[in-house]
């Protein structure tokens, strides 16, 4: 007998029994979907973050305190190591071939407009923050350099900030208090969504001088360098090491944007196997499932082989009938489980903020997993059905 | 003309002094003591016995389900007793044709798909299998149930699929197992006019029973008792299925 008739047979052998197979693929359907759906919200999530890092400009250099392996903060330093507003005059004037040197001081407070507040990140920055920051205005203008130097109490709100203190109304010239002083608001920006410095749209950005002197302190956090040529990144790297080695030797770090990238996609990559690891299990749990269901199938349809071996069935046809049986069940599964995983990524796309991308490898590798799970589970049912004495199984009742 | 057939033509199957023992429960047990029968092309013989005297052995035997402890089982000039589980399977498929007494048909399947089903095995090509499933039926009168599912059709009905079944790939042997047992007498009379029908077309017949009146249908009878060939006969008072269905009082409402 050859495979398409052992095929046609199991076929047959799971129609007539719709709601046992049915069931039984479930385990498979849910292990497949949820494969499929977590891997593709990690790797959803990598390229939007990974997107967002290019969107920065892929001639990003940041600078922070201290020898560093991973993270994107610096505060951890002690302050003596950290870099003050003289170190980014020094980078601006020595090192050739920059677009913008801004030095960035982060910190918690709070904002509130009359009796509205909001728990917001400032971010203080100079005159070229606009470029560095991937904001755009949606009214109003960012802070200029007369304002930087003189350390004005000026500010410019994320989306969200705006949205809690001034809803419905065109913020440009009110008042709000930082930290107990009083700002005044010269423009805002558009929402940006979750991203890779935290939310954007809590931030309010003032002038970095002003922000040291809010919150008495004469460092910066950061300071994030753009250069003019993509290409020259390594040589402004090196010539920012050649300013900074003679103040702080070896205790500072300069970031590449794609040094970055590589330390994020890591970690997401790592997170993504973790997600398809867990999901697996739920294929092996469906797994056990067939091979129960199957072992039930055996022992009921003794009678049945017996018949078939009456009737010349082989060790070996009996063996692939029920093994292509089991392999259907998890494939047929497979697949309703990679049509579910996948409307539910879309779906997950079109109906909430998590960004999802379901890939081929991903999609095969959950096809193949179930597919295999199927013939490892179905082998030993199969090779007991096939081992069964004929005349043993025609007499069973 | 058929008695003196069966004595000269050559032996279709052949067991020569066949012994069988098997535990049971841990208690040897012997089955057969050596047995040796010899089936002719064309006849139709009964092997009979009570339950116990090795007769249902004998037939696992004489199906090729099953191999003797010692002895000869020769299939045409082959001496088939030491052959493989496998290589039987595909013996079984060319040569035996079963009729048992549970009927055995596959469970909601059409009559068609039953008939077919040692032409699956026997890797018979699907349209070559419909037409020569459709012509068995045909020759047990079924040819108006092809389609009905195997748990439509009444006890006699479903037999006469087995028996289809068992003529579908031209075997050397039926062998009928009880044919008659889970039938009502009306039903087991017609299943016994259709083998002796066949077997007057040429095809040779083995029915197994423990019942003297069934078994003389056939025109020879072997007895079994205690694992050992008791007698051999041929029958002088055969009883015919068809004269039989006319002596019975005409059928009833078709139920």
């Amino acid at each position: 007998m050859n495979f398409t008739e052992s095929f046609r047979i199991a076929l047959r052998a799971l129609a007539s029994n719709k709601a046992r197979s049915l069931l039984t693929m479930l385990g498979v359907i849910i292990g497949v979907a949820a494969v499929i759906v977590l891997v593709a919200i990690g790797t959803g999530v990598q390229g939007e973050i990974t997107g967002q890092v290019e969107g920065l400009g892929s001639n990003l250099l940041f600078i922070i305190p201290g020898q560093y392996g991973g993270g994107m903060g610096g505060d951890q330093a002690p302050p003596s190591r950290r870099f003050t507003l003289e170190d980014s005059d020094l980078i601006e004037r020595k090192v050739p071939g920059l677009d913008a040197v801004v030095p960035v001081l982060q910190s918690g407070s709070t904002a509130k407009a009359g009796n509205r507040s909001i728990r917001v990140t400032v971010a203080g920055g100079n005159a070229a923050g606009s470029e560095v920051f991937s904001s755009t205005l949606a009214g109003g203008r960012h802070y200029r350099r007369s304002e930087v130097q003189a350390g004005s109490r000026v500010v410019a709100l994320g989306s969200s900030v705006r949205t809690a203190l001034f809803p419905n109304q065109d913020p440009v010239g009110k008042t709000i208090t930082l930290a107990g002083q009083r700002f005044t608001v010269v423009g805002y920006y558009e929402a940006l969504g979750g991203g890779l410095a935290g939310d954007q749209d809590s931030q309010v950005y003032i002038p970095v001088t002003t922000a040291q002197r809010i919150f008495n302190v004469n460092y910066v956090s950061t300071i994030v360098v753009k250069a003019t040529d993509p290409n020259e990144i390594e040589r402004v790297k090196a010539d920012i090491r050649r300013v900074l080695i003679p103040r702080y030797g070896e205790e500072f770090t300069v970031f590449t944007q794609e040094q970055t990238l590589g330390l994020l996609s890591n970690l997401l990559g790592t997170l993504t196997y973790m997600l398809a690891g867990i999901a697996g299990i739920s294929l092996l749990v469906g797994g056990i499932g067939i091979m129960n269901i199957m072992l039930v199938s055996v022992s009921e349809r003794t009678r049945e082989i017996g018949i078939r071996k009456a009737v010349g069935a082989r060790t070996y046809d009996i063996l692939s009938q029920f093994v292509i049986e089991a392999v259907g069940l998890s494939v047929l599964g497979g697949i309703v489980g990679i049509a579910i995983g996948w409307g539910g990524s879309a779906a997950m796309t079109a109906l909430t903020p998590v960004p999802t991308n379901v890939t081929p490898w991903a999609v095969a590798m959950a096809f193949f997993f179930a597919a295999g799970v199927g013939v490892f589970f179905g082998v030993y049912p199969a090779w007991k059905a096939s081992q069964l004495d004929p005349i043993e199984a025609l007499r069973y009742e | 003309m058929s008695d003196s057939a069966a004595s000269t033509t050559r032996a279709v199957l052949e067991t020569r002094n066949i012994t069988k023992q098997y535990r049971l429960e841990g208690i040897e047990v012997n089955a057969l003591r050596g047995v040796s029968i010899a089936i002719h092309e064309g006849e139709m013989v009964s092997i009979m016995g009570p339950s116990g005297s090795g007769k249902s052995t004998l037939m696992h035997i004489v199906g090729l389900l099953d191999r003797p402890t010692s002895g000869e089982v020769i299939l045409g000039d082959e001496d088939i007793s030491h052959m493989s589980p496998n290589e039987l399977a595909e013996l079984r498929n060319k040569h035996i044709g079963f009729v048992f007494q549970s009927f055995n048909l596959l469970s909601r399947t059409t009559a068609q798909a039953n008939v077919e089903l040692p032409l699956v095995y026997g890797g018979v090509s699907g349209s070559e299998r419909a037409r020569r499933a459709a012509e068995a039926l045909e020759r047990v009168g079924l040819g108006n149930r092809i389609t009905h599912l195997s748990n439509q059709l009444s006890g006699g009905q479903q037999q006469r699929v087995a028996i289809a079944r068992a003529l579908v790939n031209k075997p050397s042997i039926v062998l009928a197992d009880e044919p008659t047992g889970n039938l009502d007498s009306r039903s087991g009379i017609e299943v016994m006019e259709i083998l002796q029908n066949l077997n007057a077309q040429g095809i040779t017949v083995v029915i197994v029973t423990h019942d003297d009146r069934v078994a003389r249908h056939a025109q020879r009878v072997t007895r079994v008792f205690d694992g050992r060939v008791q007698s051999e006969e041929i029958v002088r008072d055969r009883v015919l299925a068809a004269a039989e269905l006319k002596s019975l009082p005409p059928e009833e409402v078709a139920g």
